[in-house]
């Protein structure tokens, strides 16, 4: 037979494995079939058989399972990105709870496809580059930057992957050798992307009094400070 | 990295005690301990910490990832009583000697 073009959808949604919502005549209803037998005048259309090309005979397998196999319901789930705090927005100042920049106060971006927010320093600011971060590790301030100039299109989860490792054969002699190439240097395209992001953000961020330092300080709790009573 | 501020000693937890476990008067439960936290006093205040990161930083003698000092987590799991005492789960129940010790209480994961 020829491939299909469309692939085949059932219109008989499963209740449970086995068991369809819709009866067989409901069935003969959603299929049209009446409506094909209407054009062609009460009967169902017979197309005489192709002729069949000759094919070689095909041996059967002496396997086949000894029970049914049971066919897994299908999974339609699809995952949406994490829902976004109403307090951040594009633009907002975040204050990063953990991991090496923690307490750094950092501009967001935009929230990828994967939920994580996309954020950067600027770097020549406060020395954050371009970052994912997740949203439970980040506080949301009430200050706002101004990033209308800045074009946020390019990145996504793809340029954060990790490069593909080249394997290394295992020999001893390359085992001390490798140990020099481990450097990762980071490419300069990367740089590059980071700089013009930057540029655009830096502008905005110096007609702004006192903003630039305010980004580069870091957030700290001292004492007498309770974080269930501040207001960010 | 930018050279500016490197080591600069942020604090972004708050500091809490560790009072004991859970217990009434004459049994205790050691899979639940009770924490007190810097600063809240009332059980409307604790709802801001609920589900929050703990970690129980102990020093031992034996170097275990090239470090001498470990670490219990757990999380804040709900309010005890109502002068702001929380209760508190971890992944490992706190050895005895944690009592009246320091544990961090951390900002995350955050709601704000």
């Amino acid at each position: 037979m020829a491939p299909r073009k469309t692939p085949v959808v059932s219109r008989n949604p499963q209740l449970i494995r086995g068991v369809g919502k819709y009866s067989r005549s409901k069935m003969y209803h959603k299929r049209g079939l009446w409506a094909i037998k209407a054009k062609n005048g009460g009967v169902f259309p017979k197309h005489d058989p192709k002729p069949k090309a000759a094919s070689t005979a095909e041996k059967v397998s002496k396997f086949y399972p000894a029970d049914d196999i049971k066919v897994p319901l299908p999974n339609k789930r699809k995952a949406k990105p994490t829902k976004l705090r109403a307090s951040i927005t594009p633009g907002t100042v975040l204050i990063i709870l953990a991991g090496r920049f923690k307490g750094k106060r950092v501009v967001f971006l935009k929230q990828l496809t994967s939920g994580l927010l996309l954020v950067t320093g600027p770097f020549k600011v406060n020395g954050v580059p371009l970052r994912r971060v997740n949203q439970a590790y980040v506080v949301g301030t009430s200050t706002k930057v101004d990033i209308s100039g800045v074009n946020v299109d390019k990145f996504d989860d793809k340029y954060f992957a990790k490069a593909a490792e080249k394997k290394n054969k295992k020999g001893e002699g390359e085992f001390f050798e490798a140990d020099k190439e481990e450097k990762n240097e980071l490419p300069q395209d990367k740089k590059d992307d980071q700089k013009t992001v930057d540029a655009a953000l830096i502008k905005s961020i110096e007609a702004v009094p006192d903003l630039k330092s305010y980004l580069a300080a870091r957030f700290s709790l001292k004492a007498g400070m309770k974080p269930h009573e501040l207001v960010f | 990295m930018v050279k500016g501020r490197e080591g600069e000693r942020v604090r972004l937890y708050v500091r809490g005690t560790i009072l004991g476990y859970k217990r009434s008067k004459a049994n205790q439960y050691p899979n639940t301990s009770l924490i007190q936290i810097e600063g809240v006093n009332t059980k409307e205040e604790v709802a801001w910490y609920a589900g929050k990161r703990l970690a129980y930083i102990y020093k031992a003698k034996v170097k275990k990832d090239g470090s001498h000092y470990r670490c219990i987590w757990g999380k804040v799991s709900r309010s005890h009583g109502n002068s702001g005492v929380v209760r508190a789960k971890f992944t490992s129940n706190l050895p005895p000697k944690s009592m009246g010790d320091r544990v961090r209480v951390f900002m995350y994961p955050s709601n704000i």
